[in-house]
């Protein structure tokens, strides 16, 4: 069935490698301690963070790879019914005569013993080059800084950066678990089951991915970027014990009662705009998430034309909109109010204390948020 | 089998050939019966050539593996109960690495080298104050392969977060959480739950600056615990002091010290471990009877989407 496509020879490899040694030697000369970063970096118990960004990078394409030839095939059948009917529909080869299932011994088998034994070869190299940490014994009295979680536990700890504490290490790790749960139930679309997909789940795969990095971006944050006293220090900036920050740490309703509104600052007042601008949050989110699950597929040329564009932004796919008729109210509040309090409000708090030093947006006697 | 035994062998009765006299025909007669072992001995030592058709051998393995009919290749897995998880037969493409990335079954076999590991290493721990640390000094410097033994215990156990990780990362990708898996992503969830929590209670065995900062710094979130919490919201108003909320449950105190550590040891070695092999249990059944490995399955058309049943 397949014909083999001669492509040209394209150079581009050669621009992205140009470009991206630019970029990687623009951020060396920005270097400042390269004892401090690999001080950092080869750490034993770094190592795990260090080795999961390439095989996060790694999986994430061998999966949008897989995607993408499967989005093809998918095309291919839906512009062609003669051959949908026809077609084995797998972009893996298969021939009439050939089994669907194999043996599992020793087709799978032999698969598994040989993961097995390479594993183990990795621990063994693994564990003979580099020694666990050991430091001294535990001391009550000498307090370790920066004192550190485990490094699966840094997304956490760095929460607490931008939360209460009852937020960042209790109610947050809930809802994330909680909405991780209910991911399945949520999801209405019957379409890429069994089969790597983009096309066909695009706004299932991002709500995920978006999660993901985020969880592996805490991590990196965690981890290579606060120092002592839990500061911020850029990557190859020398780690300094005596280092005195004047963040100006304030709430919001401080800054806008600056504005000629001296009343915010007082109760009821801060509680009640508080509560108005965590409500605005909820619904821009709200509203930003409806109108991503509507969007059909963003092409290149809708990139390069600015009235296109405005058109993609405009118009609802036709597929989106059958995907949320299908969807129950029930389903579509639990999923909006999950993406919402994990993957909106938190990034917002984020950048607002990151790009505006600014604590709480929200106020009150008992809880601040 | 009975080699067959020469004909009037034993008897002594054959006049021709036995000589005269008593002395001679005892001789005569012990001769021919050893003659009579020995053939049947040799006789029986060919059927040992085969060990797989000896008593011993069937009796262990039940079925032979070396044909390769479909019969044999069905059984093998079938009468394994190490393989019986399995099923005999297989999507053909899912044997391909590129689909599922064999990231479950890698995190499943980080779990027995764990379990191995962690095994020996128990034979030379103590979880007391006194004796922690200097267990660890001993296991590095003293104890044979202590060393090897401690660091691929550390590495499997950090490997095992990425490769669950992975695994989660892949079942999204491919959709397989989809009906009828919904039920067992959430049994992925709590076993998701529980690696960390194991990792994190193993930190503090050790009984070092690290383990205990990392501890001190994660225990005290639960503080915060809302209502079950001292310093939680309306945790004082349940009447939770540092003495008796949820963190001094999990401390067995209100500081980290011999109790945290005899906690974190049977959690970490008992407890949770046991927890989650129930839920593995579980997790591995359900692939079975959901139909085991979601793909890679034949591709869906978006116009063959049926409308909603309402």
């Amino acid at each position: 069935m397949s014909t083999v496509i001669e492509r040209p020879r394209s150079n581009r490899w050669l621009l992205w490698l140009v470009v991206s040694l630019a970029v990687v030697g623009a951020l060396a000369l920005m270097v400042d301690d390269w004892g401090q970063l690999w001080k950092i970096s080869s750490a034993p118990d770094n190592i795990p963070i260090v080795m999961m960004i390439p095989l996060v990078v790694f999986f994430t394409w061998l999966g949008l790879k897989q995607s993408k030839d499967n989005d093809k095939l998918v095309g291919e059948l839906e512009e062609d019914p003669a051959l949908a009917k026809s077609h084995h529909r797998k972009t893996q080869p298969w021939r009439p005569g050939w089994a669907r299932e194999l043996h599992v011994w020793p087709y799978l088998v032999r698969v598994e013993f040989l993961a097995a034994i390479i594993v183990t070869i990795i621990l063994f190299v693994w564990s003979i080059l580099l020694n666990a940490p050991l430091e001294e014994p535990a001391n009550p009295n000498l307090t370790m800084n920066p004192s550190k979680a485990p490094w699966y536990f840094l997304g956490l700890q760095e929460m607490l950066v931008y939360f209460d504490p009852w937020i960042a290490g209790v109610v947050m790790p809930s809802l994330l678990l909680v909405g991780l749960m209910v991911f399945p139930y949520v999801d209405s679309n019957p379409l890429g089951n069994g089969y790597y997909s983009w096309r066909q789940r695009r706004f299932a795969v991002s709500m995920f991915l978006w999660g993901f990095f985020m969880w592996i971006i805490l991590i990196i944050i965690g981890t290579f970027i606060r120092g002592p006293g839990w500061m911020w220090f850029w990557p190859g900036q020398t780690w300094d014990h005596n280092r005195v920050v004047f963040d100006r740490n304030r709430d919001l309703h401080e800054i806008v009662a600056g504005w000629g509104l001296p009343f915010l600052n007082l109760y009821p007042w801060k509680a009640i705009f508080g509560a108005v601008v965590v409500g605005v949050v909820f619904v821009t989110g709200g509203l930003f998430f409806h109108w991503l699950m509507l969007r059909r597929r963003l092409e290149w040329a809708d990139i390069k034309s600015p009235a296109r564009l405005k058109g993609w932004a405009k118009k609802n796919g036709e597929f989106e909109e059958k995907l949320l008729a299908r969807t129950s109210i029930l389903q579509y509040l639990t999923f909006q109010f999950f993406a919402i309090t994990v993957l909106w409000l938190f990034p917002v708090k984020l950048l607002l204390r990151l790009l505006f030093t600014i604590k709480y947006i929200w106020v009150t006697p008992w809880f601040n948020v | 089998m009975e080699p067959e035994r020469p004909e009037g062998n034993g008897s002594g009765e054959s006049g021709e050939l036995a000589p005269k006299g008593r002395g001679a025909g005892l001789v005569s007669r012990a001769r021919a019966q050893g003659l009579a072992l020995k053939e049947r001995a040799e006789a029986e030592a060919k059927t040992y050539k085969d060990p797989q058709q000896t008593q011993l051998w069937k009796s262990i393995f039940r079925v032979s593996h070396d044909r390769s009919d479909p019969r044999n290749r069905s059984l093998a897995i079938l009468s394994n109960v190490f393989l019986h998880l399995h099923p005999a037969k297989v999507n053909r493409d899912a044997t391909r690495y590129s689909f599922t990335w064999g990231m479950g079954g890698i995190t499943f076999y980080l779990f027995i080298v764990l379990t191995f590991t962690g095994i020996l290493l128990m034979f030379y721990y103590h979880p007391t104050k006194v004796q922690a640390f200097r267990d660890i000094l001993y296991l590095e410097h003293d104890v044979p392969f202590g060393k090897l033994l401690r660091n691929m215990h550390r590495w499997a156990a950090h490997l095992m977060i990425i490769t669950t990780w992975l695994h989660m990362f892949r079942v999204v990708l491919t959709g397989s959480y989809k009906r009828p898996r919904e039920f067992n992503w959430c049994v992925g969830v709590v076993l998701l739950v529980l690696t960390l929590l194991l990792s994190f209670t193993g930190y503090l065995l050790p009984d070092d600056q690290l383990g205990f900062w990392a501890v001190t710094v994660g225990t005290n979130m639960a503080r915060s615990t809302p209502m079950l919490g001292s310093e939680g919201p309306f945790g004082p108003q349940m009447g939770m002091t540092p003495f008796n909320d949820v963190r001094f449950g999990l401390l067995g105190g209100s500081i980290v010290d011999s109790n945290a550590l005899l906690r974190s040891y049977i959690w970490h070695c008992i407890g949770i471990p046991v927890v989650a092999s129930l839920f593995m249990a579980v997790h591995f059944w359900r692939i079975r009877k959901d139909g085991g490995i979601s793909g890679p399955a034949p591709v869906m058309l978006e116009s063959e989407m049926k409308a909603v049943k309402k």
